[in-house]
C-alpha cells in the first residue's frame, strides 16, 4: 500500500472498539449477573452456591494467570503462593484483627498484592523457563515461612471463626455474593487494563518486540504492573477459598496443583483472550464434576489434553468457536472501518497470539 | 550441464516478496557476482540456494538435480557452502574450533586446517582467540574458511566487505585466487561494485529482486551498471 | 565438631544436587529448552530401579545398566516428538509442555505406585560408612553419589570441550542457523543432548532413590533443587552447577542443625539471596554457552 492510499483511508476511517457482537455479549453479561445476583432468592440451594463460588475461583484463577501468560508472555508455576497469601490473609484479617468476614477479602487482596510487588524484584531477575521455576521456589519458601508461623497454626493450618455469628444460609450467600462481585471485578479490571494503553502496547510487544521497544512501551514496568494485579487477583481467590471452605491449610492452598489448574483452564479455554479463561473455566468445572471418579487419571488426562492443545490447538477452544479471533466478544483492540454500515473485516488486533 | 541452475523462483517473507521470477545459472569453475543495492534480493538469493529460505515457486537444481526440498544441513553434503551476511562466527568456540565445525559433513578434498592457515596466514596466528573476541577481519578470514573445510563445489559468499576497512577486504579477497585455482565455484554476493567486477567471470545485478543487467564486466560500462544498480 | 561434619555432610549431598542438576543445565546450554518434567522424569527411574530390585533382586547398581539407556532413548523419543514440535511453536510452547509432562508422569506414577514413599534397598551398604575423624563419619553410599557426581560433570564438561559431537553441541547453542550452514542437524543435536540429559536424569534418579524415601510428588523438590544448583553456580557453567549443588547442599544440611525442620527453607533462602545479589551466579561463563 502506498503512502497517497493510505492518506486516503485514513480520511474515510473511523476507529471503533465495541462490535454488535461485543454489545450484545455485554447485554447478556448483564442479564446473568443480574439472576445469578438474585439467585440465592430464587433457584440456587446452598450446594448449588458454594459449586458457583468454586467456578468463580477458577474462573478468576484463569483469568490471572492468563493476563500474565497469555498477555505479558509471563509462565508462572509460583501463583499458589498468592491463593495461600489470600487465603491465610483473609482468615488473619478477619479473625486476628477483627475486620470481619466481608472487609477481609479486600484486606487479603491487599496484602497479596504488597507481597506479589515486592517478591517481584527477585522474580524478575529471570526470564522464561527458569522464570517459571523461580516463582515456584518463591512460592515454596512464602508456604514454608507461614507454617512456622504459630499464629497461623503452624503445620496443620487454621479455620476461620468469623463467620460463627451467621446462620448458614446467610454465610454461604455472603461468600457467594462476594464471589460474584470478585469475578466479574477481575474480569472488568482485566478487560479494562487489556484495553488501556499498557494492554495495547503489550498486544504490540507480542507481535514485534523490536519495534514496541523502539516505540517506548516500557517493558519491565508494564510487567510489574500485571504481576502485582496478577498477584490480587489470585489473593482474591484464595480469600474467596479460605471463606467458601471455612478452613486453611498449607499443603492445599499451596499446592502447585492450584497453578497446574490455571494453566488448564487457559490451555483449554484460549490463551490470550478475555474469553478464552472464562470458557476454560466453565470446561474444566465441568470436567472436574463428570471425571472426579478417575482420580489421578483425570489429570493425566487432562496434562495429555493441554499438550495437545498448545500443540495443535495454541488458540484454545474460544479459538475454535471464535474463528480464530473474528468474533470477540469482550474487544480489547481498535477496529479500522473504512464504512460503519459494512461489516468490521479491514484491521483487528484481537486474540492474535 | 550447468553447476547450479536458478529457475524462475519467488521468495517470500511472511507476506513479503523479496525475490521474483529470478533465474541465474553458473557453470562448474565459474565466478559469478551478483550485485545490488541493500534489499535488492542479493541475501534471499544466497540464502534459498543453501536451503534457509525456500521458494514457494520455481526450481532450484544443483549439479542437475531438484533440492528445493532439502533441509539446509543435507545441502552441505552435496557441496554447497555458505558464508553468511554478518559472518555468524559461533561466539563461545576459538576459531578453530569454528573451523572444525565446518569440517562436520567430512567431505574430503584440498582443504584442511593446515591449508588453510597457509592461505589464511592471520588465522594461523589467532586460532585460539574466541570468535566473540576476534576482529572482524578475522571473523571473516575465519567464516570463509570455516566453509571452506566442507570442501564445497560452490561457495557462496554473502557480502565480504561489508564493515570492513578497505585494506583487510583485499587482503581477503587476496584469497579467492587460491579457491579457485581449486575448481571451486564462487557466487560472491557484493554491494563493493569494483571489488565484484574484478574477482569475477560474470556480473548479474538485481534491482528489487528482479535481474536488470548481466554480462562479463569487460563488455558492461560503469554507466550501464549504475543505472541498473540503482533502477534510474 | 558437629559443624564440621554438617559441611561435610552438606558437601556430599551437594554431589547428588550436582548429578541432578547436569542434564537440567545441559538441556538450557544446548536449546534454551527448560525442562520442568525434569524432577519427574528422576523419580520415574527411581521407581524403575525399584521396580528392578525388587522384581528381579538384581543388584541396585546393577538396574543403571537398564534404567540410564532406557531413560536415554525416552529422552531421544521425547525430544524427537514432542519437544521438536514444541520449540517450533510460539515461545511459551515448551514450558507449558513440560510443564503438562510432568503433571501426566506424576499421576500416572500415582496410580501405579499410590503416594506411600518407597525407597531402593541397597541392603548392608546402606548403614556402612567410613569414620575419618571421632566426630565426622561420611556414609559409604553418599560418598559414591558425591563421586559420581564429580565424574558425571567432569566428563560431560570434557565431551563438550573436546569431542566432535560436543563441539557441534556448542556451536548449535551459539548459532542454531550457522550450525545448519556446517551440515549439521540441529533436531539430532537436540535429541542427542535430550538423550543424554534424561539418561543422566536416571542415573541421578537411581541415586536418589537409594538414597531418600521418595513417592510421586518428590518431583517437585527435585525438579526446584536441581533448578537452585543452576542458578545458584551460573548459567551455562557446569562446573559452576557443580558448585552449586554443593552450596545448596552445605545451606541445607548446616541449616538443619541451626534451625531444624527449616534446612530446606535455608536452602531456598541462599538461593534468593544469591538470586538478589549475583543473578548471574557464583560461577558465571564468560561466554555465553
Amino acid at each position: 500500500m502506498t503512502m497517497s492510499s493510505v492518506g486516503s483511508i485514513v480520511s474515510s476511517v473511523k476507529v471503533r472498539r465495541s462490535t454488535t457482537a461485543s454489545n450484545i455479549a455485554l447485554a447478556v453479561s448483564i442479564v446473568v449477573v443480574i439472576a445469578l445476583a438474585i439467585g440465592p432468592f430464587a433457584f440456587l440451594t446452598k450446594g448449588n452456591q458454594q459449586n458457583l463460588v468454586t467456578l468463580f475461583i477458577y474462573i478468576i484463577m484463569g483469568t490471572m494467570w492468563n493476563l500474565l501468560a497469555g498477555y505479558a508472555g509471563m509462565v508462572s508455576i509460583g501463583q499458589q503462593a498468592f491463593i495461600g497469601v489470600g487465603a491465610y490473609g483473609v482468615v488473619y484479617a478477619a479473625d486476628q484483627i477483627g475486620i470481619g468476614p466481608v472487609a477481609a477479602i479486600p484486606a487479603a487482596l491487599v496484602i497479596a498484592g504488597v507481597i506479589g510487588y515486592l517478591v517481584s524484584f527477585l522474580a524478575f531477575r529471570l526470564s522464561g523457563g527458569y522464570f517459571a521455576i523461580g516463582t515456584w521456589v518463591i512460592a515454596e519458601v512464602i508456604k514454608l515461612v507461614t507454617t512456622q508461623i504459630q499464629t497461623l497454626g503452624a503445620g496443620s493450618g487454621i479455620s476461620l471463626t468469623a463467620f460463627s455469628g451467621y446462620k448458614p444460609a446467610l454465610r454461604i450467600a455472603t461468600v457467594y455474593w462476594m464471589g460474584l462481585a470478585s469475578v466479574v471485578i477481575a474480569v472488568a479490571v482485566t478487560y479494562l487494563l487489556m484495553r488501556s494503553r499498557l494492554g495495547t502496547g503489550f498486544t504490540a510487544l507480542r507481535d514485534d518486540p523490536t519495534a514496541a521497544a523502539t516505540l517506548g512501551v516500557n517493558v519491565t514496568r508494564g510487567k510489574r504492573i500485571i504481576w502485582v494485579v496478577a498477584a490480587m487477583g489470585c489473593g482474591l481467590a484464595g480469600a474467596l477459598l479460605a471463606e467458601n471452605t471455612l478452613r486453611v491449610q498449607p499443603d492445599s492452598v499451596f499446592s502447585v496443583q492450584l497453578t497446574a489448574t490455571m494453566l488448564f483452564i487457559v490451555v483449554i479455554g484460549g490463551i490470550g483472550t478475555i474469553e478464552g479463561p472464562i470458557l476454560g473455566a466453565l470446561v474444566y468445572f465441568a470436567l472436574e464434576h463428570f471425571l472426579i471418579d478417575l482420580g489421578a487419571w483425570y489429570l493425566v488426562i487432562l496434562g495429555i489434553v493441554a499438550i495437545l492443545m498448545v500443540l495443535f490447538l495454541p488458540q484454545g477452544l474460544w479459538g475454535l468457536i471464535s474463528g480464530r479471533g473474528r468474533i470477540s466478544l469482550f474487544p480489547t483492540g481498535y477496529r479500522l472501518m473504512t464504512n460503519p454500515a459494512t461489516p468490521p473485516a479491514v484491521a483487528t488486533q484481537d486474540n492474535a497470539v | 550441464m550447468p553447476l547450479l541452475e536458478v529457475e524462475n523462483i519467488d521468495v517470500f517473507y511472511g507476506d513479503v516478496q523479496a525475490i521474483f521470477g529470478l533465474s541465474l545459472t553458473i557453470e562448474e569453475g565459474q565466478t559469478l557476482a551478483v550485485i545490488g543495492a541493500n534489499g535488492a534480493g542479493k541475501s534471499t538469493l544466497l540464502k534459498s540456494i543453501a536451503g534457509l529460505c525456500s521458494p514457494a515457486t520455481g526450481e532450484i537444481r544443483f549439479n542437475g538435480e531438484r533440492i528445493n526440498d532439502v533441509p539446509p544441513h543435507r545441502r552441505v553434503p552435496l557441496g554447497i557452502a555458505l558464508t553468511p551476511e554478518g559472518r555468524r562466527i559461533f561466539p563461545s568456540l576459538t576459531l578453530e574450533e569454528n573451523l572444525l565445525v565446518g569440517a562436520h559433513s567430512k567431505r574430503s578434498g584440498h582443504w584442511n586446517l593446515a591449508t588453510l592457515y597457509d592461505t589464511f596466514p592471520l588465522l594461523a596466528d589467532r586460532k585460539n582467540r574466541l570468535g566473540t573476541n576476534a576482529s572482524g577481519g578475522e571473523q571473516q578470514a575465519a567464516a570463509i574458511a570455516r566453509a571452506l573445510m566442507s570442501n564445497p563445489r560452490i561457495l557462496l559468499l554473502d557480502e565480504v566487505s561489508l564493515g570492513l576497512a578497505p585494506v583487510v577486504v583485499e587482503q581477503i579477497y587476496s584469497a579467492l585466487p587460491a579457491i579457485v585455482e581449486q575448481g571451486t565455484t564462487v557466487l560472491v554476493v557484493e554491494q563493493d561494485v569494483n571489488q565484484a567486477m574484478k574477482v569475477s567471470d560474470r556480473v548479474q545485478c538485481l534491482l528489487d529482486g528482479r535481474t536488470v543487467l548481466e554480462g562479463k564486466p569487460s563488455e558492461l560500462s560503469r554507466e550501464r551498471i549504475a543505472s541498473a544498480f540503482f533502477g534510474i | 565438631m558437629q559443624w564440621a561434619n554438617a559441611i561435610v555432610q552438606g558437601v556430599i549431598l551437594g554431589g547428588l544436587y550436582a548429578l541432578l542438576a547436569a542434564g537440567l543445565s545441559l538441556m538450557f546450554g544446548v536449546m534454551r529448552l527448560v525442562n520442568l518434567a525434569h524432577g519427574a522424569l528422576a523419580i520415574v527411574a527411581a521407581y524403575m530401579g525399584m521396580v528392578l530390585v525388587n522384581k528381579t533382586g538384581i543388584p541396585p547398581f546393577a538396574t543403571l545398566l537398564i534404567v540410564v539407556p532406557v531413560m536415554a532413548l525416552v529422552g531421544w523419543v521425547l525430544q524427537r516428538t514432542l519437544l521438536n514440535t514444541a520449540l517450533n511453536r510460539q515461545a511459551l510452547a515448551p514450558i507449558l509442555v513440560t510443564f503438562g509432562l510432568a503433571v501426566i508422569l506424576q499421576n500416572l506414577m500415582l496410580e501405579l505406585f499410590t503416594a506411600d514413599n518407597q525407597s531402593i534397598d541397597v541392603g548392608s551398604l546402606a548403614g556402612a560408612s567410613i569414620q575419618i575423624t571421632p566426630d565426622i563419619a561420611v556414609g559409604v553410599f553418599p560418598l559414591i553419589t558425591f563421586v559420581v557426581g564429580v565424574f558425571v560433570i567432569a566428563a560431560l564438561q570434557l565431551y563438550l570441550a573436546k569431542t566432535t559431537t560436543g563441539r557441534a553441541m556448542r556451536a548449535t547453542s551459539d548459532d542454531r542457523e550457522a550450525a545448519q550452514l556446517m551440515g549439521i542437524d540441529h533436531r539430532h543435536i537436540y535429541a542427542l543432548a535430550t538423550a543424554i540429559a534424561v539418561g543422566l536424569v536416571g542415573l541421578a534418579g537411581v541415586f536418589l532413590g537409594v538414597r531418600t524415601q521418595f513417592n510421586p510428588t518428590f518431583g517437585d523438590v527435585t525438579l526446584i533443587f536441581a533448578f537452585e544448583a543452576v542458578i545458584i553456580g551460573g548459567l551455562g557453567s557446569l562446573w559452576g552447577t557443580l558448585w552449586g549443588g554443593i552450596i545448596l547442599g552445605v545451606a541445607q544440611v548446616v541449616g538443619a542443625q541451626a534451625f531444624p525442620s527449616s534446612g530446606v527453607l535455608l536452602g531456598h533462602i541462599v538461593f534468593l539471596l544469591v538470586l538478589a545479589f549475583r543473578p548471574t551466579g557464583l560461577f558465571p561463563k564468560v561466554v555465553n554457552g
